[in-house]
């Protein structure tokens, strides 16, 4: 349909529009245009949906090319865009979050001296990932992957007035950076194996690549995906990435964003199907990378920390699902978890927006009876996540637990570590509810009396909210009465509440009919692994719920009963992320640093010597055969008188004349 | 009887030649080193027009036409250059102007 181009265009245009009026235009009015604008994407993305829906089952591609990007020789790549079931879907939760997280925004960043620069770049975000989603080709793909990596850069250090958050935007992109080589360095091979960049030749072309090469191509692209999609071992960036404003974590380091590696992986899922056992190292990254950013999660004291390696560990469920081959239920959980976590996103934003930005979940406690809807709402995400039926969540992680638990021999084992980290979901999920919305109001308290929960590192994650109140002029003071935030925050609370309860139907696993997501995205996979049998799946999924269960009941045991000594549970080792960041740091600073050292006087001694070496010899040169210049006219009389005789003596004896 | 054969000619033009070469090496006045590059461009002439005779060719006598010329514009821009010179000194001494020195 030619109705495509406008999906990203009018992001676009709205990023344009807000760059030349947005400082005219001010607070709220800036907002409200980004909101429209991303809104108008969603009701095209609607109607193209429609369209698709229209269709036969086996004819649901759109495509529309607007002209030719880079014509080189046999090298060339449009401006087009695809649309079918996979990219559409992507679509429209992308579109519709946005559009709330937008709405919200307006709410959120009320006051702030760069309210429209907000929008401006949650615009940007929106056009590039829609273009990622929506690009025709790897190229036009990896436009709109570096587009929404430099957007959340600029969010992230979006206060960069201090110093943390700029460091914590500086670290995002350069970690990111290092994921993007594979994904580089991957288009070039897929350009040298394929000839084409296109996805749709790719995939026919998929079946005729050698299985080495395609398992290289995989691990390439997989490389990138770890990068954007914050898995071990470079996902050190997104629980930094907090540092931004809460509505851009919950768009693109929850919603969004970071679902871009599951994404790019579905989309090369014919690859996918020749690479062997690079599915395998997919499936086992993201397994275990699931229950280590569980772990870590829970020992975590800032309420957004908590939620990014929440967010990290449920990136690696997808990531499960996609290595095992059930891409249905990672994209099904993609769907759900981007309803339930920008729900806990913002959740927690209105609560920390009600904390004048006190982030510390031990300074907060009984807020239910301040924050009713936002309490109510992240109850509701709270279960949902957890994985307590009929929420959405517990839908999606059981088919990918199901998924896992049937593939192949080592499917148990990956199954079991996915039930781990659902035990520990429910368990530091419940821990944050309970410590946020239950108990004593811990910020009347003295400041240095003894708070719930310990852990090493404090000092560290402390001074950082600290900063950012002093930044931004709040102060939580003991007698401060927490109020609910306004209606722009509260209705995208709300839908986005709902659409997590009833997310779970987009695929039910009943009957035939009710997997209509399966049946939607069939078209666009080409080799889906199946879920267990009926029974087994009855079996997994009431071990899940008393998983679950249990996880919830744990957490209500140590942090509302207080049976269990808290700090027992919350080792230094666990909060400060099994010293994951040290070590890097210490990597880098080390050896790293005496490498680029080194680096750098190779090049300045070695390439820079051999250069200049050469220019100055042949300058000292130079000045030995400027002495030949006199300057008098009749030495060079005489030696024009010379060189003829010269010559001329040289012709008579020489050339036999 | 003495033949006057184009030897004799040749002689000559020798002869001119090398009291312009050894002129220009020698003097110092840029006016004089100047009528000695005439010197050896008329030196040139004469054998052109010597050996033309004698190979009964054309081609040498019409040489000589170019020469003309090309020594007619060559005074032009050579005398130009002279009353330059002397406009900005005392003098004229060819050794004085050695200011493109390496």
């Amino acid at each position: 349909m030619d109705l495509i181009w406008l999906v990203p265009a009018l992001p676009l245009f709205g990023f344009a529009l807000l760059v030349v009026f947005g400082r005219r235009l001010g607070d709220p009015l800036a907002g409200w245009l980004g909101t429209a604008v991303v809104g108008g994407s969603f009701a095209v993305a609607v109607k193209l949906f429609t369209d698709l829906l229209a269709l036969p089952a086996d004819e649901r591609v759109l495509t529309q090319k607007l002209w030719t990007w880079i014509p080189v020789g046999d090298f060339s790549v449009d401006i087009g865009f695809l649309v079918d079931p996979l990219s559409i879907t992507m679509c429209l939760f992308v579109t519709g979050i946005g559009a709330l997280i937008h709405l919200y925004s307006i709410g959120y960043m009320k006051g702030d001296p760069d309210f429209s620069k907000f929008f401006v770049y949650l615009n940007l975000f929106v056009a590039s990932m829609l273009l990622l989603v929506l690009g025709d080709n790897l190229l036009l793909t990896f436009l709109g992957w570096e587009g929404v990596g430099a957007c959340s850069y600029f969010l992230i250090s979006f206060w960069f007035t201090d110093e943390a958050n700029a460091s914590a935007g500086k670290k995002a992109f350069i970690t990111n950076r290092v994921g993007d080589v594979g994904f580089m360095v991957g288009t070039f091979l897929v350009w040298f194996t394929v000839g084409s960049l296109n996805f749709l030749d790719i995939g026919a072309a998929a079946s005729n690549v050698a299985a080495g090469t395609a398992t290289a191509i995989a691990l390439l692209f997989f490389v990138g995906a770890v990068g954007k999609s914050a898995q071990l071992p470079l996902f050190v960036w997104l629980p930094d990435a907090m540092a931004g404003p809460t509505p851009v974590s919950a768009l693109i380091h929850a919603a969004t964003m970071v679902t871009a590696g599951v994404y790019l992986i579905t989309r090369l899922n014919p690859i996918m199907a020749e690479a062997g056992w690079a599915n395998d190292v997919v499936a086992w990254v993201g397994a275990i990378t699931a229950l280590v950013a569980a772990t870590i999660a829970v020992a975590q004291n800032d309420i957004k920390k908590v939620l990014a390696y929440s967010t990290v560990s449920q990136l690696g469920y997808m990531f499960l699902a996609v290595g095992t081959q059930t891409y249905v239920a990672g994209v099904f959980h993609m769907v759900t978890h981007a309803f339930f976590k920008a729900l806990l996103f913002l959740g927690s934003g209105s609560v920390i927006l009600a904390m004048a930005h006190e982030q510390d979940m031990r300074r907060y406690g009984n807020l239910r009876k301040y924050l009713p809807i936002t309490f109510a709402t992240f109850v509701i995400g709270w279960l949902a996540i957890a994985g307590v039926p009929p929420l959405s969540g517990f839908w999606s992680k059981d088919e990918i637990l199901a998924g896992a638990f049937n593939a192949g021999p080592a499917g148990p084992v990956l199954w079991a570590i996915g039930l781990a980290t659902a035990l520990l979901t429910a368990f530091y999920m419940s821990r944050q509810v309970f410590m946020t919305f239950y108990g004593e109001e811990r910020w009347r308290v003295e400041e240095d009396a003894p708070v719930a929960a310990g852990g090493g590192g404090e000092e560290a994650t402390d001074a950082e909210p600290a900063e950012a109140d002093d930044a931004h002029g709040h102060h939580l003071t003991q007698d401060h009465t927490p109020t609910e935030s306004p209606p722009t925050m509260t209705i995208p609370l709300v839908v986005l509440a709902v659409l997590s309860v009833v997310g779970g139907a987009l695929n039910l696993p009943f009957a035939d009919g009710l997997k209509r997501l399966e049946h939607w995205l069939a078209p666009t996979i080409v080799e889906e692994h199946h879920l267990p049998g009926a029974g087994t799946l009855w079996v997994l999924a009431i071990i899940a719920v008393v998983v679950a269960i249990a996880g919830i009941w744990f957490a209500a045991q140590v942090y509302l009963r207080r049976r269990v000594e808290a700090s027992r549970l919350e080792p230094p080792v666990l909060a400060n992320g099994w010293y994951i960041d040290a070590a890097y740091a210490r990597l880098v600073d080390g050896p790293g640093r005496a490498a680029f050292q080194g680096t750098a006087d190779f090049d300045a001694k070695v390439v820079d010597g051999a250069v200049n070496g050469i220019a100055s010899g042949w300058r000292l040169l130079g000045s030995k055969l400027r002495l030949a210049q006199p300057g008098f006219v009749r030495s060079y009389a005489l030696g024009v008188g010379v060189g003829a005789v010269l010559l001329l003596a040289f012709i008579v004896t020489r050339m036999n004349l | 009887m003495l033949q006057l054969t184009e030897s004799w000619y040749l002689v000559l033009a020798a002869l001119i030649f090398t009291i312009g070469a050894v002129g220009l090496l020698i003097r110092r006045n840029p006016l004089v080193m100047f009528m000695c590059v005439e010197l050896m461009l008329n030196a040139v002439n004469l054998s052109f027009v010597a050996f033309a005779r004698s190979l009964d060719d054309v081609a040498g006598q019409a040489i000589v036409f170019f020469v003309l010329v090309l020594a007619a514009a060559e005074v032009v821009v050579g005398l130009a250059i002279i009353v330059a010179i002397l406009r900005r000194r005392e003098g004229a001494d060819a050794d004085d102007v050695s200011l493109m020195r390496g």
